[in-house]
């Protein structure tokens, strides 16, 4: 019996992690399936039902709207945030006095959560006292900035605010990705004759592939479960024009008793990121075993 | 006109002096090493050669032009590193002409060179790859080929053996001398391993705490050691220095090694200065392959001495021998047998020794 | 290639090239200035209107100067103003925070340690499976969970409770802290454990006297992590626990979409300072080890 014990310890101690992550994230998003196979509305039921809540839910014009906003969002996202990450990540690598500073300064809003910033951007974008009043008062008599009550613009306003919180952290991956290459690959540039353009644009930034990846997966990952932000900034509004699929499936789920009809949003949402997630784990774990 | 020329350089990092006001000079078609332990400043003398790193005082000239404040690329050098630095994400070819590009050389020349360089190296057949999917030696061949397209005024290395096994290392260790003996362009090579050091080049200089200790050819440095720390750091197992005492009379000098009961005569030493020689505190310094076991010629000096050790290397061996309580070792062929613990005759080749200054540690 | 270049060509590369470097350096810190101003505006309009009072605020601009510092917003966003009903107020939900956050991050850590050390030195056929089998849990949208989880703390009968959302997080902290004990551990030398082994000691000895005590950095990244993490959580706060029960965050949105009174700008600014300012601190002190947190963790929005 002790013997038994002693040998298979290390299995026992890892039984709690695995039975939990089986549970608890296994078994649910199980149960979410299942349920978003059935009619359930205020309460879960459990006779199957076909696939009518997915068919429900790619008629429902509110959905529509947030796969729509969804994609804005996560396109603009994306390229703001690489962008402005690889342009400072580049600027810091120039030896720059203060770098400690700045890079402090750039990456402080991943340390806030997604309400305090909604919370500040929406006093800052607030059409009456915010920056319109600013440039009104600057002199710019005309200025109208009112993005965040403007159906149309008011997606945008969340780009700004998720771009302020996560371009910060774009830039420190891709600070850590130049600073591991090997010095000599420069050097040798630099004998070759490359400006520092070339060096970056033809030899550092294509050297950077995995770095690009990784920050894709994450950012995408972000913006497919964006949440908290909406509703700091927004609720969704003004009406349902800034919705996402985050914001879908929890009013479904606890204001509209839809709760089939949200199993079968937050399914639509698990794919999404496991269509994003599986190749990314596939060549991390290749490139991990090829080392 | 010299191909490069190197005047009271400097170089600090903050508070630590790296480059002490070194003077160096290599003639058109030279084979220069620079060699030394780690830290002794050789690669940052490369890489000031190559202006990848600025001065603190003194001038770089090549062809006679003052070239300390331009950059690398107008130098009209090319450079081989250690970890070759190939460019990942560029195929071989790309690798080989990027420098050429950045030039804006014309195509056809582009073109002319890559075909003649790559048959030079043969690595014609792997153009399309990229440098992961190279062997090290293949690797280093595109890196020795990207320096070559250049057709640079001077070549330098840096280290660009030390990530190559054994075996391999060997092999392009001779290729690199048949490149040189070909092409006879002025080549800078930097490194740690004598035998490198040794082989290739025509002329070496041996660094150390930044300051260079000997520059001249390999015979010299290994015949006529300037000082104890060139003595020590070349040859393997390195020369004896065997601590003693000059007795100079009118017609003889005798040197007696501390403890002992014997002299042994010295007046063949061609001493640079034979005033002030008596009493003289003094290393005796000779090489274990020039202690043999039989008498070779009339001046050898013979001495009886026990073996307290003995190292099988294959081809030889390595005895240790008690001289007056100082170790003295002495390269055999395996050939011989010695034995432990007796007394054996044994001869010093004393047209082969070199004396210095226990004090100020340089050649007399 | 270029054979027969003049002295006065090499003078002309010397002052092309200090001239392109001045210009590039200007251009540099220019670019970076500019960004770090974007970057630092929310948080400085955050204290500056923090400190203003309504009338201060309707008359100037995001950027003026306070007139006088005024903590009045900070005091009422913190104890409210002391009468009855409708007065929200932070105090009670930070310690609602702290107590939700501390055991949490204590069990999930814990938990990873444990599992990160036998998936790295104890290892048996199909760990790898396993790793990728917990590593999964970092990347699934909770949207998924939300409501069997719903469920579950209410069969439990600890929904709307800080105890339910320590359970919550510590599980769905664990395939982070696993994530973050496994790297770490997968470096320090095996040789060790075999060492140790060889001296005779046990499983547990050989974590809590060999590896534990080399595992400072990697705890102080970990804790950083999932207390910035746990804190900074809105989605399971707002979804599992809506009344007193409730974490900092969802008293915060709470509290600025309260539409009963007049809105007042400068509490709600008071109030998202205080919220945030416990992560804040964390950055500030240990940057460093966020940062490591950050770029070896980051999957989780």
């Amino acid at each position: 019996m002790f013997k038994w014990l002693e040998k298979n310890l290390p299995k026992i101690v890892m039984a709690p992690a695995v039975g939990l992550i089986g549970w608890f994230v296994y078994g649910f998003v199980l149960w979410t399936l299942y349920i978003s196979f059935t009619n359930s509305k205020i309460l879960p039921k459990y006779e199957l039902w076909g696939v009518g809540q997915y068919v429900k839910l790619w008629a429902s014009r509110k959905w529509l709207i947030s796969v729509d906003n969804l994609l804005v969002f996560t396109a603009l996202f994306l390229i703001f945030c690489i962008v402005i990450g690889i342009i400072l990540a580049i600027f810091l690598d120039q030896k720059i006095r203060a770098e400690g500073v700045l890079r402090t300064i750039y990456l402080y809003p991943m340390a806030l959560s997604f309400i305090v910033t909604g919370t500040a951007w929406k006093w800052i974008l607030n059409p009456t006292l915010g920056l319109q009043k600013m440039f009104i008062d600057w002199g710019f008599e005309n200025f109208t900035f009112d993005w965040l009550v403007n159906r149309e613009m008011a997606i945008y306003t969340i780009v700004i605010a998720g771009v302020w919180q996560s371009a910060g952290f774009v830039m420190a991956l891709f600070l850590a990705g130049l600073r591991s290459v090997e010095d000599e690959i420069v050097k040798a540039a630099k004998i070759d004759g490359a400006g520092l353009f070339t060096v970056y644009w033809k030899i550092l930034l294509p050297m950077m592939r995995p770095v690009f990846f990784t920050s894709f997966v994450i950012l995408v990952h972000i913006s497919i479960k964006s949440y908290d932000l909406i509703v700091a900034l927004t609720q969704g509004g003004p009406g349902i024009s800034t919705t996402m699929p985050a914001l879908f499936m929890t009013q479904a789920a606890f204001h509209k008793s839809q709760v089939g009809l949200s199993a079968a949003s937050a399914m639509m949402m698990f794919m999404a990121v496991a269509a994003v997630i599986i190749p990314y784990l596939y060549s991390e774990l290749r490139r991990e075993n090829a080392r | 006109m010299k191909t490069l020329k190197i005047e009271e350089l400097s170089k600090n990092f903050g508070s630590t002096e790296v480059l002490k006001k070194i003077n160096l000079e290599i003639d058109e078609g030279n084979f220069l090493v620079l060699l030394g332990p780690s830290g002794c400043g050789k690669s940052t003398l490369l890489n000031i050669i190559a202006g990848l790193e600025t001065i603190n005082e003194g001038n770089v000239y090549i062809d006679d032009y003052n070239v300390s404040k331009v950059e690398p690329k107008d130098r009209n050098i090319a450079m081989v590193f250690q970890s070759y630095a190939l460019y990942p994400s560029m195929n071989v070819r790309e690798n080989m002409i990027f420098g050429l590009k950045q030039a804006k050389v014309s195509k056809e020349k582009i073109e002319e060179q890559l075909e003649k360089v790559s048959k030079f190296l043969q690595v014609d057949a792997l153009l399309e790859r990229k440098p992961s999917q190279l062997s090290g030696g293949q690797r280093q061949r595109v890196a020795i080929g990207r320096a070559l397209v250049r057709e640079p005024r001077i070549f330098l290395f840096d280290e660009p053996l030390s990530n190559l096994d054994a075996k391999l290392r060997v092999e392009m260790r001779r290729e690199i001398k048949k490149l040189h003996q070909q092409l006879k362009t002025t080549v800078v090579y930097v490194t740690h391993d004598q035998t490198e050091a040794m082989s290739l080049g025509t002329k070496i200089a041996i660094m150390n705490h930044g300051v260079i200790q000997q520059n001249e050819s390999p015979e010299n440095i290994y015949n006529k050691p300037s000082n104890t720390f060139v003595a020590d750091f070349i040859g393997s197992p390195s020369m004896n220095l065997i601590k003693g005492n000059l007795k100079q009379s009118s017609d003889r000098i005798l040197f007696t090694a501390e403890g002992a009961n014997f002299d042994i005569p010295i007046n063949s030493y061609d001493f640079d200065d034979t005033s002030q020689l008596n009493n003289k505190e003094v290393y005796f310094g000779i090489r274990p392959e020039h202690i043999y076991f039989k008498k070779s010629n009339e001046d050898d000096f013979e001495v009886n001495l026990k073996a307290d050790l003995s190292e099988y290397i294959g081809h030889e061996q390595i005895i240790t021998f008690n001289l007056a309580n100082q170790e003295l070792l002495a390269k055999f062929s395996s050939t011989i047998k010695i034995e432990l613990s007796k007394e054996t005759k044994l001869y010093f080749d004393l047209t082969q020794v070199s004396m210095f200054d226990a004090n100020s540690q340089e050649r007399i | 290639m270029q054979d027969n270049l003049q002295t006065s060509s090499y003078k002309q590369l010397e002052q092309k090239s200090k001239y392109t470097n001045m210009f590039l350096r200007w251009f540099l810190y220019f670019v970076l200035i500019l960004f770090a101003s974007y970057f630092i505006f929310p948080l400085y309009v955050m204290v500056v209107t923090s400190l203003k009072t309504m009338e201060e605020i309707r008359q100037g601009t995001l950027l003026t100067w306070p007139s006088s510092l005024n903590f009045d917003s900070w005091l009422v966003a913190w104890g409210g103003r002391g009468y009855g009903a409708g007065d929200t107020f932070l105090r009670p939900y930070f310690w609602n925070s702290i107590k939700m956050v501390v055991p949490a991050v204590f069990f999930s850590t814990f938990i990873g340690a444990m599992t990160g050390y036998v998936l790295t030195k104890w290892r048996f056929k199909g760990d790898q499976w396993v790793f990728l089998f917990l590593l999964f849990g970092c990347f699934i949208p909770f949207q998924a969970i939300l409501l069997p989880m719903a469920r579950t703390l209410g069969v439990l009968g600890i929904s709307n409770s800080v105890i339910g959302l320590v359970l919550v997080h510590t599980v769905y902290g664990i395939p982070f802290t696993t994530l973050f004990f496994r790297n770490y551990y997968v470096s320090v030398p095996t040789e060790l454990v075999k060492a140790a082994r060889i001296d005779g000691a046990g499983f547990f000895k050989i974590f809590f006297k060999i590896l534990l005590p080399i595992s400072a950095p990697i705890i102080v990244v970990t804790v950083i992590w999932q207390f910035t993490q746990i804190w900074n959580d809105f989605l399971f706060g707002s979804t599992f626990s809506f009344g007193e029960a409730a974490p900092i965050q969802v008293a915060l949105n709470n509290m600025v979409l309260s539409s009963t009174s007049v809105k007042e700008y400068n509490v709600d600014m008071a109030s998202a300072i205080i919220a945030g300012i416990p992560t804040l601190i964390v950055y500030v002190l240990a940057g460093k080890y966020f940062i490591r947190g950050l770029t070896s963790g980051a999957v989780k929005g």
